[in-house]
């Protein structure tokens, strides 16, 4: 039974035969240690620059460390979208999954509550207390 | 790759169902268990982020991120992990093909790089206490101390277990206990450069951009 049967365990590279032209696994971490540098000097020049719209660094920066999260799965730890590692990518999906629901979910509740707090300063409370 | 090699003329065809291929080889489900282990790991820290982003304003008149951070510090702090993240990549070559200084160069970068780092955050901690900023201060601060120090904990025993580790190496050679040892430490160390980009960019750079 050869290993190549099986799923591919996370963090290892793909076997040669899957694909003949991969490049050298060092190439491929020298690549990932470029991209990476390259994106996090563009993340620091965003966040101090005049240049850019204010409104739009935030965002700006949000894509840029998720292309960033991107590239570090891809070239450090592997991660392939080939059938041999179908679990990996599922079990990472479902992660993601998780951590966009606590963040955003936290975060648009705590906001509107915030809100709610402010409110009874304006003098109109739309709700009446029922104690 | 002496596997590579053996299976280079096997035509490959679909990927047999469990039940044909029979159970996974060892080095597989211990590596996917741990990969279980770094998501659930990932999930705590993004429970972390949330309450940071929830009490990033709550400063209760001390200070605030823009008046604390220094971006030349996080700077070298983010090169030093990216960098350490690589020479860790480059030691799991050394380590699959066995080659015992390369591992032993590999392991000593890494471990100087992430030593560096966690210095430069000690000493970025004791700085703020210094000037009055302690966790205690406000609730800002209390979440950022939790957040990055939680982050910093995790580097510190991910530099605890590079050395076991090379205890291992040095003692009982590149047996597969050992390599599927080492292989769930480096995952552990790319896991925890990908924690590091979201924490600089989500406190550093969110923190003092207007």
């Amino acid at each position: 039974m050869s290993a190549a049967q099986h799923e591919r365990a996370p963090g290892d590279r793909p076997t040669r035969e899957m694909q003949a032209s991969a490049p050298s696994e060092f190439l491929v971490y020298t690549i990932g240690l470029f991209v990476a540098l390259l994106l996090t000097v563009t993340s620091f020049w965003t966040a101090n620059t005049t240049l850019l719209w204010p409104g739009g660094v935030f965002l700006g920066l949000a894509v840029l460390a998720i292309a960033q999260m991107g590239i570090h799965l891809v070239f450090f730890l592997h991660i392939t979208s080939g059938p041999e590692s179908t679990n990996n990518v599922l079990a990472l999906a479902f992660g993601v999954l998780i951590v966009f629901v606590v963040v955003a979910g936290s975060m648009w509740i705590m906001t509107d509550l915030n809100q709610n707090m402010l409110m009874p300063l304006g003098g109109s409370i739309s709700m009446p207390m029922r104690h | 790759m002496n596997i590579a090699v053996a299976i280079d003329h096997v035509p490959q065809d679909a990927l047999p169902s469990a039940g044909e291929a029979g159970p996974a080889p060892r080095r597989i489900v211990v590596a996917y268990g741990f990969w279980i282990f770094l998501l659930s790991d990932i999930i705590m820290f993004a429970a972390l982020f949330a309450s940071y982003a929830v009490l990033v304003h709550s400063t209760a008149g001390g200070p605030a991120g823009a008046q604390l951070f220094n971006q030349g510090t996080v700077a070298i702090e983010t090169a030093c992990l990216l960098f350490s993240s690589y020479t860790c990549g480059l030691m799991s070559l050394a380590i699959n093909s066995r080659r015992r200084l390369g591992t032993y160069l590999g392991a000593l970068v890494t471990f100087a790089l992430g030593a560096a780092f966690l210095a430069l955050e000690i000493r970025e901690f004791t700085n703020m206490i210094a000037v009055g900023a302690t966790p205690e201060r406000s609730a800002f601060l209390s979440a950022f101390f939790t957040l990055v120090g939680c982050h910093g904990l995790h580097v510190t025993l991910g530099l605890i277990w590079l050395v076991v580790m090379m205890v291992q190496v040095a003692v009982m050679g590149f047996v597969p206990t050992v390599q599927r040892r080492l292989l769930c430490f480096s995952l552990f160390w790319h896991a925890l450069d990908i924690v590091w980009v979201g924490l600089f960019t989500v406190v550093y750079l969110m923190g003092v951009s207007p």
